[in-house]
């Protein structure tokens, strides 16, 4: 408590995130996130990631503030108009839609898948691969099994089966993926599991009368956290351009919602005559991808020096 | 295994003579046995998932058949022909029995069977993937070794980029800005299809179809007009696919070059005073190429997969053309049976690479 004190007196928030003799396991875990944090700003490449991610997310969220205009509303006087024309910033689609505006209100399509499948497919992995690495024996033999079947599938493939049979749209693209993405997180989290669960700090939590159930969520879990998070970063990239992918095969959002891949399948049709319709969406994706991509590069240098690709 | 104490440990015994002793040939042959199974296992639970997709579709197959006249006592005929009145289980065996035997049903949209509509389509998937492999593999390779060898120089960052990029692409959003650039704007090449129309007729009369496979058949036959209009139609499919696999290959020849040139070995050449482009092209390469070739696979399989995507965009009537076609028809035996295809060959390239690397690297053995 002295040291809390002494390390405010000196400085404050600052002080406190970098000092030698944390004083509490919350202050010991803030300090590793700010040096990590500070290690990430030192990279140019992660701080081009963390901008255009940043700069989705507050689209998503303001998009009636930043869109020009209401995103299906038609104007049929106004179609296919080239950037620029009319105040139509990146043109107008075959309705006579702000293809801007339908950008804009489409990063919130991106980010609900993102978001949905960074919550559901890395959170079932890790149960599948702690439980597997914990209990070893049949149940690892069995799940892991299942894991093995499930990563030699073919992602894309197995999406659009599965989109076949439940029908397509938004929720159920978004279902589809996140059945064929948490195979690499079972695989990653029972790896990291299998390492610690021989620890003294397990057989001791086991001693003082542990079950298994709060070993594996209170003990195990965490230790697998940091290998996930990488690993979501690095797949956002993937599981944004498959629900593109499935957008594009009209599979995926349902008109008329805007969706950056659905928006480049009907842009398809006018691509020879009027390249902006296709073009606008498509370069939305990538960069978006692109900032995943980068963001996801760094955080592995940085968190994870072993498994770099230097 | 353990510290065994007894002279004769009839189990260490045999361990150790299995370790020390015995050719190459039965350790292949029981890594071989692994990996069979492996693939049955594998291959079991696709036509699980395949299976547990058909049976989760809200649509009835007996009263899609009949038609909903149809009464009662014909619909029950029709589902008793069809196996449905059977327990579930009951009904996937008949299922993996009809799969073994190649049967995956009519397909609706075409009224033939699946497995011919299937063959009719792999072909021209198989031309276009193998072509972009080829592409991505002679290009991919010397440039992940330049990049390596100028770590931190201008051609690194370049790769870099080039990586970057591919990894962050839609692959249809590059295949339409290409024909858009390549076809629309330029008019280098072919628009979107095998031929152009007016060398189709010409296709039915002077092609024979040896193999399926558009160039190779139109060469064969001799149809040389044939043979050069395909080739500029096949030409950007085949650059877009490349790409995707140029950026992953590049990216990792380069890894593995940058682990080979650390070695102890290299510098060992470079004292002995072998030419360093020897060194870097015959004896680093050399030993990197045992992971690229798992690599290379890989990338294989993934194009397999990825032309779903391309021969959408490039009206390739290939394997992935077929299902989406079928997707939009509601024709599951066709989307399920291409699944199951396309399914089994990138299981079936994931273990031979397996296998391959086995052979190739004595130390995996």
């Amino acid at each position: 408590m002295s040291d809390m004190t002494h390390s405010e007196r000196s400085g404050g928030l600052k002080a406190w995130l970098t000092s030698d003799t944390p004083a509490s396991r919350f202050q010991a875990r803030a300090i590793n996130i700010w040096f990590a944090w500070r290690d990430l700003l030192r990279n140019p490449l992660a701080v081009i990631g963390i901008v255009i991610i940043a700069a989705l997310i507050l689209m998503a969220v303001f998009a009636p503030l930043i869109a020009t205009d209401p995103p299906n509303r038609q104007d049929l006087a106004a179609r296919l108009l080239a950037p620029g024309v009319d105040g139509h910033l990146l043109g107008t689609d075959e309705l006579g839609r702000d293809i801007w505006s339908r950008i804009v209100y489409g990063s919130r399509v991106t980010l609900q898948v993102v978001a949905l499948v960074a919550l559901t497919a890395p959170i079932f992995g890790l149960v599948v691969g702690t439980v597997a690495g914990t209990l070893g024996g049949w149940t690892d033999r069995v799940l892991m099994r299942i894991t093995d079947i499930f990563l030699a599938f073919p992602r894309l493939i197995l999406a659009l089966a599965f989109v076949a049979a439940l029908g397509p749209g938004i929720v159920n693209a978004i279902f589809a993926i996140a059945l064929t993405a948490w195979p690499p997180y079972a695989r990653v989290a029972r790896a990291e599991t299998l390492t610690v669960r021989r620890a003294d700090y397990i057989a001791a939590a086991r001693l003082q009368g542990a079950g298994t159930l709060r070993i594996i969520t209170g003990h195990i879990m965490p230790m697998c956290l940091s290998s996930v998070i990488i690993r979501v970063t690095l797949d956002m990239a993937g599981i944004i351009l498959t629900a593109a992918g499935l957008g594009f095969l009209g599979l995926g959002a349902q008109p008329p919602l805007a969706e950056w891949g659905a928006m480049i399948s009907t842009g398809r049709q006018y691509l020879l005559s009027h390249w902006w319709v296709a073009t606008m969406p498509g370069l939305a994706i990538l960069i978006v991808s692109l900032g995943f991509n980068l963001l996801g590069d760094s955080l592995r240098d940085v968190l994870d020096p072993r498994g770099g690709q230097k | 295994m353990s510290v065994s104490q007894g002279a004769h440990d009839p189990a260490s015994a045999e361990e150790e003579a299995a370790i020390a002793g015995t050719g190459l040939l039965p350790r292949i042959a029981g890594r071989f046995g692994k990996t069979l199974f492996s693939l049955f296992v594998t291959l079991f639970g696709l036509l699980l998932v395949t299976f547990a997709i058909a049976r989760l579709v809200p649509l009835d197959p007996a009263l899609a058949v009949v038609g909903p006249r149809a009464t009662q006592a014909q619909y029950e005929a029709a589902r008793k022909e069809m196996g449905l009145d059977q327990p579930i289980p009951v009904q996937f065996v008949n299922y993996l029995s009809d799969v073994v035997r190649g049967d995956f049903g009519r397909s609706n949209l075409t009224s033939r069977p699946v497995i011919d509509d299937v063959r009719d389509a792999f072909p021209a998937t198989l031309e276009l993937a193998t072509l972009a492999t080829l592409l991505g593999v002679l290009l991919g390779v010397p440039a992940g070794v330049v990049s390596a060898v100028n770590q931190g120089r201008w051609p690194d960052h370049v790769l870099r980029v080039v990586g970057l990029l591919g990894y962050s692409m839609p692959v249809f959003w590059l295949g339409l800005i290409a024909l858009l650039i390549f076809y629309g704007q330029l008019g280098w090449v072919g628009g979107p299809g095998q031929l152009d129309v007016s060398y189709e007729l010409s296709y039915e009369l002077d092609v024979t179809a040896y193999t399926g496979s558009i160039l190779i058949d139109s060469a064969l036959s001799g149809a040389w007009d044939v043979f050069a209009n395909a080739l500029t139609h096949i030409a950007l499919p085949v650059f877009v696919l490349g790409y995707f696999s140029l950026a992953y290959i590049s990216r990792m020849t380069r890894s593995f070059m940058l682990e080979q040139l650390g070695q102890e070995y290299v510098t060992a050449a470079r004292v002995k005073g072998v030419p360093e482009g020897r060194v870097i092209w015959v004896h680093a390469l050399g030993n990197a190429m045992v992971p690229l070739i798992t690599v290379i696979a890989l990338s294989y399989a993934a194009l397999l997969e990825g032309s779903v995507l391309t021969e959408t965009v490039f009206a390739w009537p290939g394997l992935g053309l077929y299902i989406t076609q079928a997707l939009f028809a509601a024709d599951l035996n066709a989307v399920l049976g291409g699944t199951v295809v396309i399914g089994v060959a990138f299981i079936v390239l994931n273990l031979l690479s397996d296998l391959l690397y086995t052979v190739v690297d004595p130390r995996a053995r």
